[in-house]
């Protein structure tokens, strides 16, 4: 089990929003940048790599019940989805990393975790 | 129906900042009420799904929640310009949204089906120039 606690204290990745239930287990990764695809493909507890920084993001996250989202690309979140993810208690993390490569480190992350 | 709970959400039209904040709500009452975690995520992604729709297409509306022991009832209805062909509506990446929305990273064309994948039972009665009312059912 690999939760968002340790994403967090990980080292990979730099913290814009620590969320509520930091205990919770992060299942996979899951990349989308399109909202609407986000809604109906992101599964409960992923960790979601993104660059969409917007409120949206944020109410999408939390009701598909992501783990965390992660923005990459050098991505960050404007004052007011900021001001939001702390309402919501949702963690946000970001990176300079590609989406790809942001992903890949999750999945390195949860893969060690299993054995 | 004496255990049912009744809510009632006004929708703001072309509010993209406050759209989510209805289902959101909803969420945290169904979790606070016990509702299992699928049940309150199916609900919480299709009334988000319509309530985008409200806001890009329809200026607005408003939509009633009804949670009885058995069933979660949404029922969305806006006086928007209705839907000129339903089926094709429901095709997953069919949109008529605006650039400004596909920016936002929306409009897609995956709204209906969403709503469709994620609920149990869903109604679309719509008339054009007078509006469209969509019920869903999600069993607890």
């Amino acid at each position: 089990m690999f939760t968002v606690d340790q994403l967090i204290h990980s080292g990979l990745f730099t913290l814009v929003n620590e969320g509520e239930d930091t205990q919770r287990e992060i299942t996979v990764p899951f990349c989308c940048d399109l909202l609407s695809m986000a809604m109906g493909k992101a599964p409960a507890g992923c960790a979601w790599v993104t660059v969409m920084g917007n409120m949206n993001t944020l109410a999408v996250a939390s009701l598909t019940d992501a783990a965390c989202v992660i923005l990459a690309e050098g991505c960050s979140l404007d004052e007011a989805a900021q001001a939001k993810a702390k309402v919501q208690g949702i963690t946000v993390l970001k990176t300079q990393l590609p989406i790809f490569a942001a992903a890949l480190a999750i999945h390195q992350q949860l893969s060690e975790a299993s054995l | 129906m004496d255990d049912a709970i009744h809510l009632t959400y006004i929708i703001s039209p072309d509010d993209f900042t406050r759209a989510g904040e209805a289902s959101s709500d909803v969420k945290k009452k169904l979790k606070q009420l016990g509702i299992s975690p699928e049940a309150v995520r199916k609900t919480a992604i299709a009334m988000y799904e319509g309530e985008i729709n409200m806001v890009i297409h329809a200026k607005g509306g408003q939509i009633d929640v009804d949670i009885t022991p058995e069933k979660i009832i949404m029922v969305l209805d806006d006086v928007g310009p209705g839907i000129p062909d339903v089926e094709l509506a429901m095709q997953a990446g069919y949109s008529t949204a605006p650039d400004e929305v596909r920016s936002l990273g929306f409009g897609a064309g995956m709204g209906l089906p969403n709503m469709k994948k994620y609920t149990d039972e869903m109604d679309i009665q719509t008339q054009i120039g007078v509006g469209t009312k969509i019920t869903m059912v999600v069993k607890i």
